[in-house]
């Protein structure tokens, strides 16, 4: 009778495990960040959502409308990085887009912000979950994320799915926007940052040109956003006349790179190209230094490289250290600068603070176009015309620059700007000193193109 | 004779064996080929050798750990790298206590000496509690359960120095003494190596020394041997394990140091690959066997240095540094198929019977 009763008594928990999976996922997201301000945290109402029959406002939207009652708020998440060895990139942005927040007013049409999101690690697993996470809440509109590639061409999938509109203030791979690309999402997604078939054209034209190097050896670690920045640099390098004499890879995690560099130095390169994060950038830095045959090399990074944690990983050796990054000047928005230092009491960490402001701006000017107010003061926001608005975004002045998202445009016969690119800013090289971090002084600009 | 050797072979053996030969045949075709093709001098090759040698030694350190916990509990305690993790990561907000108020550039030696001292300690306490709360319950349960148990407090303790400490990584600062080299004729060897090196060869004898010729050594070589036997000659049973443990966690503090030496960024998840490979090693030279660990992590080190370059690049195998860590299993799985007890390890095995 026992072993009957203990059959049934599984058969109810399994039962019961099963319909707790498969029920309405609770609209709540995780930790709330240490340095927000106090956002208006307003419980998240779920039955009037995107299946609710229309009162006075028919929901004609391909797919579907976010209605929100008067007084709740509009949910804007973020999927960046903020934990872990890179947390500098995603802390950065997220610092950026509250700076518009607070431009804002906290609000949009009248209705609080709900500013909340997930950490996405830097790398496809953590992105995965945290897209599974966001894409579980109806309630979110819109998403500023995710920070690197790797991240994006998991997540992409499954917040284009959900119905969000997503603008990323740092993804810079190039098939995120290349025309017929199986990762590309546009207009589900736009991103602020550049292409980097723009900074690969500029870093291989500057290690060409203005380093004066012939023999270049390149270092990538497997994610979408170093193998194909590397690519585009090996190809333009090629192109002006240079050779690509060693191609080496890391893996995430991996610390000893003899190996890899006893091969590149074997082939005797002038300049080393490597554009990955960090700690394996770092220990790049330190170990080509202790490399026979590497001493006199070059070592030329890229923007996963902009942080402080570069200067206390690789210590001393960062002297020199040379990165292509985004080209801001510090004087095109030195107010924005200051109100950083006001409110997060350092200067910024990393470069795409601006672009996450702007991607912010760019997403609220959007909600503010389509969102349709109806007799009883419920917004409605239909999720593809937000989608189709933002897209549509055509010479709105941003902190980066002029931003326009939907055109081609071409630099030394490589297409750098598709339709989905909306960024402004151009591409220059950085240069670190052994000190303390300090944007625009250490790294400085070292080479700003004339554009 | 066809008919013996068919009783006594099977499908599997051939099967294993042919793995064992092929790996056998790519690394020795390799060897020839990159050493005919010439294209890295004696330099390299030598850089790489002294790398290998001072992996190797932080590995046998870390080894230590995993074999003397396994001769005298007969089980693999997986959670040894979050003891090795937990040294370093610890000592490092030390480190840069020193380096921020100058004393680690004025006195580097008693510097040095403070945040290995601390780095010991805090592995030590680590491996004890690990012992008296995970693993003295489960003395007599059957093996898989504090197999089980171990990799379940490796995860605990992985996320609870993340919890602790953050999930970045903290960078260790290197005295501006460490920071030169010397060249001894075509190879320039780092001081951080030479620390390394004899730092290792220290502790090891030490640990030798200890195991072999104190009173602790001896209760611990007799526990390892027969316990029922040991607590009815008067040896405290539970003490023993106890310092066991302690012995392998302050090693696995010293090797945390030398570690963060050589690669000086630490992270709560900088445990697991080391240990793994000291894990290796210890398998390899014979898992119970003091002198076996400190061998087979040389080799290790030695293959994960070397091996890459050597093994595949006369194959024409693109970015070999990216196969390190199979080489090293792979070589693992070519001794365990031809000596399945490790190098050192049937002296034990013997002894035992």
């Amino acid at each position: 009778m026992s072993k009957r009763l203990f059959a049934l008594l599984s058969l109810l928990v399994v039962a019961s495990m099963l319909l707790a999976a498969c029920a309405q996922q609770p609209a709540a997201t995780t930790e709330a960040p240490e340095v927000t301000p106090e956002m208006t945290e307003a419980p998240v109402t779920t039955p009037e959502m995107t299946e609710a029959p229309p009162a006075a406002f028919e929901c004609t939207d391909a797919i579907g409308c976010v209605d929100i009652a008067p007084g709740d708020p509009i949910h804007i998440a973020w999927a960046l990085v903020v934990a872990g060895p890179n947390s500098s990139l995603g802390i950065d942005s997220r610092n950026g887009a509250e700076i518009a927040i607070d431009d804002v007013g906290g609000e949009i049409l009248g209705h609080p912000i709900q500013w909340d999101g997930q950490d996405t690690g830097c790398n496809a697993e953590t992105g995965q979950a945290a897209g599974t996470a966001l894409a579980a809440d109806p309630t979110i509109v819109a998403v500023i994320g995710t920070s690197c590639s790797s991240e994006a061409r998991v997540a992409l999938p499954l917040l284009s799915d959900a119905g969000f509109a997503v603008v990323s203030p740092s993804n810079t791979a190039p098939d995120l926007t290349e025309p017929g690309s199986e990762n590309n999402y546009v207009p589900a997604y736009a991103r602020t940052a550049h292409n980097d078939n723009l900074q690969g054209t500029v870093a291989a034209e500057f290690i060409y040109n203005e380093l004066g190097a012939t023999k270049l050896a390149t270092i990538h670690d497997g994610s979408i956003y170093a193998d194909q920045l590397r690519q585009v640099v090996e190809r333009r390098f090629a192109e002006l006349g240079g050779t690509v004499v060693a191609q080496e890879a890391v893996s995430l995690g991996q610390t000893d790179m003899s190996a890899n560099l006893s091969a590149i130095a074997a082939a005797g390169p002038e300049v080393i190209y490597f554009p990955i994060f960090m700690p394996e950038g770092a220990f790049i830095i330190r170990q080509a230094k202790q490399t026979p045959g590497l001493e006199n090399v070059m070592l030329v990074g890229a923007d996963g490289l902009f942080s402080p944690e570069v200067i206390e990983g690789a210590g001393e050796d960062v002297e020199g250290f040379l990165i292509s990054s985004p080209a801001l000047a510090g004087d095109t928005y030195t107010d924005f600068l200051a109100r950083y230092e006001a409110k997060f009491g350092t200067g910024p960490i990393s470069i795409f603070h601006a672009h996450a402001y702007d991607a912010f701006m760019i997403v609220k000017n959007a909600i503010e176009k389509v969102a349709v107010q109806d007799a009883d003061g419920t917004l409605h926001i239909p999720r593809q015309a937000l989608r189709d608005a933002i897209a549509a975004t055509t010479n709105y002045a941003g902190l980066i620059g002029s931003l326009t998202c939907n055109e081609t445009l071409e630099l030394s016969g490589t297409v750098v700007k598709n339709p989905g690119d909306c960024g402004a800013s151009g591409v220059g090289v950085w240069q670190y000193h052994f000190g303390d971090f300090e944007i625009f002084v250490n790294p400085e600009v070292f080479f700003a193109p004339g554009e | 004779m066809l008919r013996y050797w068919r009783q006594r072979i099977d499908f599997t053996d051939i099967l294993v064996w042919g793995i064992g030969l092929s790996i056998g045949l790519v690394v020795v075709v390799g060897t020839i080929a990159t050493l005919q093709s010439g294209k890295y001098s004696l330099a390299t090759w030598l850089d790489l050798t002294v790398k290998g040698l001072a992996l190797g030694g932080v590995y046998a350190l870390i080894a230590m750990g995993y074999t003397l916990v396994y001769g005298i509990l007969r089980m693999i305690n997986f959670a040894h790298s979050e003891v090795f993790m937990s040294g370093p990561f610890t000592a490092v907000f030390l480190a840069n206590a020193l380096n921020r108020s100058g004393f680690l550039n004025r006195h580097p030696v008693i510097s040095l000496l403070l945040i290995t001292l601390l780095s010991m300690a805090v592995s030590m306490t680590i491996a004890i509690l690990l012992e008296r709360i995970a693993y003295r319950p489960l003395r007599g349960a059957p093996r898989l359960v504090p197999l089980i148990t171990a990799i379940g407090a490796s995860f605990f303790l992985q996320y609870t120095f993340r919890g602790l400490y953050g999930s970045g990584f903290e960078a260790y600062p290197i005295p501006k003494v460490l920071q030169g080299s010397i060249t001894l004729g075509q190879v320039r060897i780092f001081n951080t190596q030479i620390v390394v090196i004899l730092g290792a060869l220290l502790m090891m004898f030490g640990l030798y020394a200890i195991v072999q010729w104190t009173k602790m050594g001896k209760a611990m070589r007799a526990v390892s041997e027969d316990k029922e036997v040991a607590a009815l000659m008067g040896v405290n049973v539970d003490r023993t394990i106890a310092l066991t443990f302690a012995l392998g966690g302050a090693s696995a503090g010293a090797a945390g140091i030398l570690y963060a030496l050589l690669f000086p960024v630490v992270n709560f998840f900088m445990g697991f690959f080391p240990g793994l490979k000291a894990f290796t090693a210890a398998v390899l030279g014979g898992i119970g066997n003091v002198a076996g660990a400190f061998i087979g992590a040389v080799i290790i080190g030695m293959i994960e240095s070397v091996g890459p370059n050597l093994f595949f690049d006369g194959l024409g195998i693109p970015t070999p540094a990216q196969m390190k860590d199979a080489i090293a299993f792979a070589i693992l799985v070519f001794i365990l198929i031809f000596r399945p007890t490790g190098i050192l390890g049937e002296r034990i095995a013997q002894a035992k019977a």
